[in-house]
């Protein structure tokens, strides 16, 4: 009886060695003829509908180089792991990515888990491209030189709208105006501290509405009474247009300038003829570009279906990070970080390289102008 | 000088909008003791039926006045049918109950309705066109208040005229003044007292179904939720003017639109509501039956 117990026990202790052992042995054993591509985002929960898009992009572009020969004459291949979206789990996707010895990550989805796991992939100097993380520190704050990313960050808009309204349409005075909301508010205080910062222009009014009010006259005397050249509003359409709506019936011709939440065409319907002149800006136009057409090609050919959300940032992040490794001649960590800030790569969002703090240079929004009731691009 | 009459005409229109809503709200609680939360909705509904009717209207090639004033008619009797069928199905088998119970009827009601509209209609923002004529000698007031501002104010004036008098003068008014002061008495001299409350809940609705035309011509976009922000202003309306009180619903009304205008103008829109509510617990502290409201025993 006690004899037979402790052979189970050192029977069992051996199989946990070997099988811990085991993907040591794999990982040792092709490390030399594979590129390794950690996919790090949300798989499953409520938010894999963000995460999942990228993992399909992913394939298609690896797939596409891998029948093209691979880089730099290896194979390329996929390690996905799933973070729900949560920091607490990205620490452990990271650390499995890391052990697993992942050449770059491709990821992750959502801004926080995105942060979470940054500094172990910068501890383990890896390569980081988020084809979604949209808060301004991360690349901002510079604590983390390894990541990239394919999309604007949120101040980008901000940034866009109040360039325009004082290099192109040269105001001085602005009120800037808020719904309250975390969307809202958020490009609002952005515009403010960057007119502010600028020193051209004075932000003579900032005040929050309340959304779904009956009635903004009373805040719309007051853009009027501080005698505001440009109005910038951040917040979404609906209170959008009751504002423009109130301004043009008291006759104030006032410049409007939004964001991507009255960058829609509910926004020109509602508010019809007012709607005319105003300013929204919008991600870039990338319907036209042919890469972009055949990367959606190429996903209803091989899914049966249209693709989700962030699909061509990740598309794109992981072309860039292929054609960085290629470029720099190995995985080395400097090397490609050196190759993703310098070579120019034609990607699905038009051709980009990364600025020294990791944002995409050609990738953002536009500034958009209601002309005979369509958005038109205007730069 | 000029920016102060500004934010008081302003503040005229707002109240004036709060007041015609808050009226409904006010005559159902005289009547009944009912705080009717469908009211907002039946608001909502009145302002959707005129849309579509307008829309078929236009479509037909009709214009102007003619869209307007049907599309009102349609939208005042299909609103006024409504209001009775709530009244029907949701307070009255339960009139005999629990104050809390013909209470929570009521928000049943405002959910189902706006459930019913998100679900049959859409979700999505609609354009309301304006159906409100532009008035060509308002023009050089722009500036101060627009065509369907004016109308707005004007018609609450108006309603709120009638209404007084209806109920001061015809027989029907004297019925509901007799069942709000006892139901049971009432019922003893011979007042039917079930047609007089689905009287009530008619003209109520018949109120918020003009009231959904003018304010939404007047906003220029309908979803189904915009019934319960109105409602919400509305009711705190008709409580701070005293809630059953007429007059009280739209001194109530204007107050409150004053109260968000100013504090909007001089101080910050940031603080609208804040200013709003302030107002409302500091009246309700001193005056705890509202303004013009008549303190009376609880007939708990």
């Amino acid at each position: 009886m006690q004899k037979e117990s402790s052979f189970r026990r050192s029977w069992i202790a051996a199989l946990i060695v070997f099988f811990a052992a085991s993907p040591l042995f794999s990982a040792s054993l092709f490390a030399a003829d594979i590129i390794k591509i950690g996919i790090a985002g949300a798989h499953s929960g409520d938010l894999a509908s963000y995460g999942l898009p990228t993992v399909k992009a992913a394939e298609l572009v690896i797939k596409d180089i891998n029948a093209k020969g691979g880089v730099l004459g290896k194979k390329a291949e996929l390690l996905v792991e799933d973070d729900v979206c949560k920091p607490e789990v990205a620490i452990n996707t990271a650390t499995k990515l890391v052990s697993e010895g992942a050449n770059a990550v491709i990821g992750h989805i959502c801004s926080g888990a995105t942060k979470a796991a940054l500094g172990i992939y910068n501890n383990a100097g890896i390569v980081t491209i988020s084809p979604s993380a949209t808060n301004p520190d991360l690349t901002q704050s510079g604590l983390y030189p390894n990541f990239f990313r394919t999309i604007a960050s949120d101040d980008a808009q901000a940034r866009l709208e109040v360039d325009f309204a004082l290099n192109t349409l040269k105001v001085k005075r602005i009120a800037v105006i808020h719904d309250k909301g975390d969307y809202g508010k958020g490009l609002a205080e952005y515009a403010k501290k960057f007119i502010e910062d600028s020193k051209k222009a004075k932000v003579v009014l900032y005040e929050g509405v309340t959304p779904g009010a009956v009635d903004y006259s009373a805040v719309v005397q007051k853009i009027r009474r501080m005698k505001a050249e440009a109005v910038i509003y951040g917040g979404y359409h609906p209170e959008a247009s009751s504002i423009v709506s109130l301004m043009r019936k008291k006759k104030m011709n006032t410049f409007f300038i939004s964001d991507d939440g009255v960058k829609d065409d509910t926004f020109i319907k509602v508010a019809g003829k007012y709607a005319e002149g105003v300013y929204a800006t919008g991600p870039k136009d990338t319907t036209k570009n042919p890469l972009a057409v055949a990367a959606i090609e190429a996903h209803k050919k091989a899914y049966d279906a249209d693709p989700g959300a962030f699909f061509l940032n990740a598309y794109a992040a992981t072309q860039a990070v292929l054609n960085a490794i290629q470029k720099a001649g190995s995985t080395n960590y400097d090397a490609v970080v050196k190759a993703l800030r310098t070579e120019y790569v034609d990607t699905p969002l038009g051709k980009i390289r990364f600025d020294d703090r990791g944002d995409a240079i050609g990738v953002g929004f536009s500034m958009y102008q209601v002309r005979d009731g369509v958005y038109v691009q205007v730069q | 000088m000029d920016y102060f009459l500004e934010l008081l005409i302003g503040g005229l229109t707002r109240g004036s909008i709060y007041a015609l809503i808050a009226l409904g709200y006010t005559m159902v609680y005289g009547i009944i003791e009912l705080i009717n939360f469908a009211h907002g909705e039946i608001y909502m509904i009145g302002a959707f039926t005129a849309l579509i009717i307008a829309s078929v209207l236009t479509m037909a090639g009709m214009s102007g006045l003619s869209v307007l004033i049907l599309a009102s008619v349609v939208a005042v009797i299909y609103a006024s049918a409504y209001g009775f069928t709530v009244e029907k199905i949701a307070y009255k088998p339960l009139r005999q109950a629990q104050r809390l119970s013909p209470l929570i009827s009521a928000i049943g009601m405002s959910i189902f309705l706006q459930n019913y509209v998100l679900i049959a209609q859409t979700s999505d923002f609609l354009p309301f066109p304006s159906l409100l004529p532009e008035l060509p000698f308002m023009d050089a007031y722009a500036q101060f208040m627009g065509s369907s501002e004016l109308i707005i104010v004007a018609t609450t004036a108006v309603m709120t005229i009638i209404l007084t008098l209806f109920i001061k003068f015809t027989k029907m008014g004297k019925a509901m003044r007799a069942t709000a002061q006892d139901r049971n008495m009432a019922m003893l001299l011979g007042v039917n007292v079930n047609r007089v409350i689905s009287n009530t809940f008619i003209i109520g609705s018949a109120l918020a179904a003009v009231g959904g035309i003018l304010i939404a011509s007047h906003i220029g976009r309908i979803n189904f939720y915009i019934g319960f922000i109105a409602g919400i202003k509305a009711f705190t309306a008709a409580v701070l003017g005293g809630i059953g009180s007429i007059p009280g619903a739209v001194l109530g009304g204007l107050i409150l639109g004053w109260t968000e205008s100013f504090a909007t103008g001089y101080v910050s829109s940031d603080y609208e509501d804040v200013f709003a509510f302030a107002l409302l617990v500091l009246i309700l502290i001193f005056r705890p039956a509202g303004l013009l409201g008549k303190s009376t025993v609880q007939k708990v």
